[in-house]
């Protein structure tokens, strides 16, 4: 990398790792992230698997030509919208204060 | 209106000169653009990334112009036209595939990263070899996308200009290339977004006129679209061999057929979730913001924009199937790509044509220019820069080596072209999702999330899930072995010709039964990242350590400071 910090700089990055602070951003990041991941991949495979497996099912009419496979992917759609939109509010809300905590604390003992 | 039997005779569609025209209005009017936002020399950032000077909006308009390719408009438009619902797995896919990049990949890269991919593979392993390899992954997955978008463009040109032969073909897929290589080496990433962006704005808007235009003539009503698709399929020639036309509506039409084929659809789909944060193009886009709240914001923007794109492409197959018909698809040069421009033509004649092939024209020129721009950086950064001269060249130098790869990877993308003309480009782009997902994907988790990765893991895994996705590529059907069919060939007679690469039925040396090894080679890289891992001690905890609070804290992210 270009823009290498000197050696003591790259202890206090391992000093700030290991603050309470920012192993509880740490949590908070994944603690969100992961299980929702976790969500939409299973949500997601869940509609492949049943239109590959269970196509009879999915192929059931709900009113004229609209079966239920088609509902089905179009949720697919709500749900994506929903993921993204629920995660950037809590990103802007909650996220970004308890990162921005934790970079000051970096800002602050460098410029001593 | 040209009827079918006039359509079969010519093979033109529109007024030749009118398309032209367009997509000559269209260059010049970029080409302006790009003249007036390029001013003059550029640092290696202004080159690469535009500084990281736009807003995550406008990143966001741009990135969903450098998605939604052309596979995206006219590959899945015609996918869903001739196989219905199953089809609409690549819009889905495509789509949540976003979300692995807003949750996992975008911001962290956005902190830890300032020119390439492998900036934040190389954080905290080895530099060269990681380098090195990522380079020829990232290489390998942008030659198969550009191929993708350049058979795309080979295509059309053979619909809109009444082209068929060989050469003339091959004349426009090389002024294609120019262009596009024009545009990088005057206005580099600053230069190509804004092409993006006005891509993005035509292609969306076009799409949605024709979404309303198709719904209006079924009474706004979905049911009866589906209604009016299934009875042209039933009065097509080909009826039988869409497995019953009624079905249309229906999943399973064409992967439902077989165990093989059930499980090449999961791997498919496998690929097509996971490709999407491993695209080399894609991710370079995320470093022209400032912020990794700017980086949010900008696949928000893109997750907006490419879902409302995908369900109205739903809304474009249908009515292509409905009003073109399959029969006319598949006759039209291009076949399963034409839909979308022939759908346009039954909409809005000569004038709707030329303006829709003039916007796909210039989504094939917008994202091969993004594709250039990043395989160009990783030839001039990584493998120029810190691997050849071990981080010692200046700033001219790296943006001189970077502008002659632009222009090596241009006569590529041309060659390559007049190959893969007649692939369908949704299922090319599949693969270099495959790819992507195996070689790239892996060693980013990775190295973002996982204490313990090394630079043997990464290596591992990189070569594992690049070695297996191609060589299992190579040995499938896509390449050799699918049985023959009837075909039609451009000078009126039928011959038998397997739909795989190599048309000659005789040539067979498939032994993998899958068309995409996703559900094979990315499991593997993954494994292998792990593997390679825990048997190297090798772990750099000062780096590691620096790595996950600037990934999170967004510390040190700024300006270039080597100057």
């Amino acid at each position: 990398m270009s823009n290498h910090a000197p050696a003591e700089a790259d202890d206090q990055y391992m000093a700030v790792q290991a603050t309470p602070e920012f192993q509880a951003l740490r949590k908070k990041f994944r603690g969100f992230v992961f299980p929702m991941t976790a969500f939409f991949l299973a949500w997601y495979f869940l509609y492949v698997l049943l239109s590959i497996f269970a196509s009879d099912f999915m192929n059931k009419a709900l009113f004229g030509k609209i079966t239920i496979g088609l509902v089905f992917g179009l949720l697919q759609f709500v749900t994506t919208f929903a993921i993204t939109f629920i995660y950037a509010r809590w990103a802007n809300r909650d996220l970004d204060p308890a990162a921005d905590a934790v970079g000051a604390t970096l800002d602050g003992q460098r410029e001593h | 209106m040209a009827g079918l039997t006039s359509l079969a005779a010519a093979t033109t569609v529109g007024n030749p000169t009118l398309n032209i025209s367009i997509f000559v209005i269209f260059v010049l009017v970029t080409l302006t653009v790009v003249i007036k936002v390029a001013g003059g020399k550029k640092t290696a950032e202004q080159y690469y990334t535009a500084g990281g000077a736009f807003s995550g909006r406008q990143n966001g308009i741009a990135i969903a112009g450098d998605y939604l390719s052309a596979a995206s408009f006219l590959g899945i438009a015609g996918a869903i036209a001739l196989q219905g619902m199953d089809g609409f797995l690549y819009s889905i896919g495509f789509l949540v595939a976003w979300l692995v990049a807003l949750l996992l990949v975008a911001e962290l890269m956005r902190n830890t990263g300032r020119f390439t991919m492998a900036d934040v593979l190389a954080y905290r392993l080895k530099q060269r070899p990681i380098r090195i390899a990522v380079s020829v992954s990232v290489l390998c997955v942008s030659l198969f996308y550009l191929l993708a978008q350049m058979a795309g463009a080979g295509g059309l040109v053979s619909l809109l200009l009444g082209v068929s032969g060989e050469m003339a073909q091959n004349l426009v897929i090389a002024v294609v290339g120019v262009v596009m290589v024009t545009y990088v080496l005057i206005g580099g990433m600053k230069g190509t977004t804004w092409v993006q962006i006005i891509k993005a704005v035509l292609l969306i808007t076009a799409a949605f006129v024709m979404t309303v235009w198709v719904l209006g003539k079924y009474g706004f009503s979905l049911s009866g679209l589906f209604d009016g698709a299934i009875e042209t399929a039933k009065g097509s020639a080909n009826a039988k061999t869409v497995a019953g036309a009624d079905k249309l509506t229906h999943y399973g039409v064409k992967y439902g057929v077989t165990t093989t084929s059930k499980i090449d659809f999961i791997s498919l789909a496998l690929a097509l979730v996971l490709g999407t944060a491993g695209l080399p193009h894609v991710l370079q886009r995320f470093y022209t913001v400032p912020t990794s709240k700017q980086a949010r914001k900008s696949v928000e923007w893109a997750i907006w924009l490419i879902g409302g794109f995908y369900l109205l492409t739903l809304v474009i197959g249908f009515g292509a199937g409905a009003l073109v018909g399959p029969d006319k698809i598949s006759a039209a040069p291009g076949k399963a790509n034409s839909a979308a421009p022939l759908l346009a033509y039954e909409l809005g004649g000569s004038w709707m044509l030329g303006i829709v092939a003039g916007i796909a024209f210039a989504t094939i020129l917008a994202v091969v220019a993004g594709l250039t721009i990043t395989a160009s950086a990783t030839f001039a950064h990584d493998l120029y820069k810190e691997v050849f001269k071990r981080g010692q060249s200046t700033q001219d130098q790296e943006v001189k080596v970077a502008r002659y790869s632009a222009i090596a990877i241009g006569l590529v993308a041309i060659f390559g072209g007049m190959l893969a003309k007649s692939q369908n480009i949704a299922f090319l782009v599949a693969l270099a999702f495959a790819v992507a997902a195996s070689a790239n994907l892996p060693t980013i988790l990775y190295s973002l999330f996982w204490k313990g990765f090394n630079t043997k893991g990464a290596l591992w895994s990189i070569y594992g899930g690049l070695i297996s996705s191609i060589g299992l590529i190579i040995f499938s059907p896509v390449v050799s072995g699918k049985p023959a069919v009837a075909t039609k060939l451009a000078d009126g007679t039928s011959a038998m010709l397997s739909p795989s690469m190599f048309t000659n039925p005789d040539i067979d040396f498939h032994w993998f039964p899958l068309d995409n090894p996703g559900l094979i080679s990315i499991p593997l890289a993954f494994f292998l990242g792990w593997l390679g891992s825990k048997l190297s001690k090798e772990h750099n905890a000062q780096k590691y350590a620096e790595m996950e609070v600037r990934s999170l804290t967004g510390h040190g992210v700024g300006p270039a400071v080597d100057h």
